[in-house]
């Protein structure tokens, strides 16, 4: 195994991996998130419980968290081992014809991983006991938090630059685990395209609806 | 047509090297990118100075000797081309022009516009080749390959090994070329035997010399000379995991 990740080829597929496994945790997180929207707190706080509660959920919990680490440590990595590899840079910008969100995919991952933190904070050590609240309630504390402009504008931010990694990231994904033909990329690179506008923005209606209508 | 050329000039490798400005006056189109470097050259010596140092041997884009980073772009603004094919004509009167060597940590420059390039050779070293008997080359058709196959083979096997890929991608990674050199063995049944042993040796041996690694940005593909597809670099992660699976 040790072997295996010593290359940055093995890490980058690992890492590929991690990211496809996050690509699908976060449509079951968007499944529940959209209960939010319903005006009976049941359907939402019953899911968010089920997740808390199962057992089985408990032991995937420590699969999601091992994909985020994994994902973000050797993208970190990586990155370093990139700007390494160029120590002195050309003076005249590059202007090649490139998959734009390519270029700023760790700063992208920057903000998404503080609104992890953030995320953390607000719900996670709840359930933990770290943070004051009530677990047994999360709908209505998602709804507070949304009540609060800056909190939403911050949540809405976050997801726009979700959406951009996500574009790169997607077909990225695919290409590193050498799967590409010239049939099925451009279809996989449309469905990338399709899910990181449609899967963001589910989550971003929720605290606009929230915030206007409810 | 009128231009003005800023030159990285550098007098060995461990100078810190600067930049240079040029005018020349006269250039007309019909001229290649290097027969325009030439005319200056002949212009600085005449002056008493030292001409501008660049690498070029075939000039008909075969070698891979030549290679600028020019405008931002390996090679300038002509797509498919060599440094050497690069033609005048696609420039405009009064432009002006920005010529850089290549910029990555295994291309150290050894002076003006040359870099040692020798990091691509000892790539090639750690498992670009196949190992056959010498002698008299056998007969053509005794091994037949699908047609399809050898067109991959041959679309990969076109690359010249000049590092515009490398040049050009964000992270100065060399996926594209050895991407390239796996695919043209992996295709074929004479690239077989050391199969497994190649795709982990170059990737290895990539990462040891310092290259950085691939995200996926297509800065290569579209800058190859030579239009290797980044389909090759799938194929050479789909190599890499066959090998260490299996």
């Amino acid at each position: 195994m040790r072997s295996f990740l010593g290359t940055s080829v093995a890490k980058k597929i690992v890492m590929a991996l991690a990211g496809l496994f996050l690509i699908i945790f976060l449509l079951v997180h968007l499944t529940i998130n959209l209960f939010l929207l319903s005006d009976d707190p049941n359907p939402f706080n019953n899911a968010a419980n089920f997740m808390a509660a199962n057992p089985i959920i408990k032991a995937f919990e420590l699969v999601l968290f091992a994909g985020f680490l994994i994902h973000i440590t050797w993208g970190v990595i990586l990155q370093i081992q990139n700007w390494l590899a160029r120590p002195k840079k050309y003076i005249k910008h590059h202007s090649s014809q490139t998959s734009f969100f390519s270029k700023y995919m760790i700063y992208l991952g920057v903000i998404i991983f503080i609104f992890l933190i953030i995320h953390f904070v607000n719900f996670y050590f709840v359930k933990l006991g770290w943070v004051e609240g009530d677990p047994e309630n999360f709908y209505d504390m998602a709804h507070k938090l949304f009540k609060i402009p800056v909190y939403s504008i911050i949540y809405l931010i976050c997801f726009l630059f979700l959406a951009f990694h996500l574009h790169h990231a997607f077909q990225s994904a695919f290409q590193t685990i050498g799967l590409n033909h010239p049939k099925y990329t451009p279809t996989i690179k449309l469905i990338g395209t399709l899910y990181s506008i449609i899967v963001p923005l589910g989550f971003a209606i929720i605290p606009v609806i929230i915030y206007f209508f409810k | 047509m009128k231009i003005t050329l800023k030159i990285w000039r550098q007098k060995t490798s461990q100078d810190k090297g600067k930049f240079v400005t040029y005018k020349l006056d006269d250039v007309s189109k019909e001229m290649t990118f290097l027969e325009m470097l030439d005319y200056l050259n002949e212009k600085i010596i005449m002056e008493g100075e030292i001409p501008i140092a660049f690498d070029s041997d075939c000039r008909e884009g075969i070698c891979g000797s030549c290679g600028l980073y020019i405008n931002g772009r390996p090679n300038g603004p002509q797509k498919g081309v060599t440094t050497c094919q690069l033609s005048m004509s696609a420039f405009k009167d009064g432009d002006k022009i920005t010529v850089e060597p290549w910029r990555s940590k295994a291309f150290p420059v050894l002076k003006d516009l040359i870099i040692d390039r020798n990091a691509f050779d000892e790539l090639i070293q750690s498992g670009g080749y196949i190992s056959v008997n010498t002698g008299a080359a056998p007969e053509a058709n005794s091994i037949p390959i699908k047609k399809e196959n050898s067109e991959i083979a041959f679309d990969a096997g076109v690359c010249i090994g000049c590092g515009s890929c490398v040049a050009a991608c964000k992270n100065a990674s060399a996926m594209l070329f050895i991407s390239a050199k796996v695919s043209q063995y992996a295709v074929l049944p004479q690239g077989q035997v050391e199969a497994k042993e190649r795709v982990q040796a170059m990737i290895k041996k990539m990462d040891e010399l310092g290259f950085g690694n691939c995200t996926n940005t297509g800065a290569c593909e579209a800058e190859c000379p030579k239009e290797i597809s980044l389909t090759n670099i799938a194929r050479l992660n789909r190599e890499f995991l066959a090998a260490k699976i299996s």
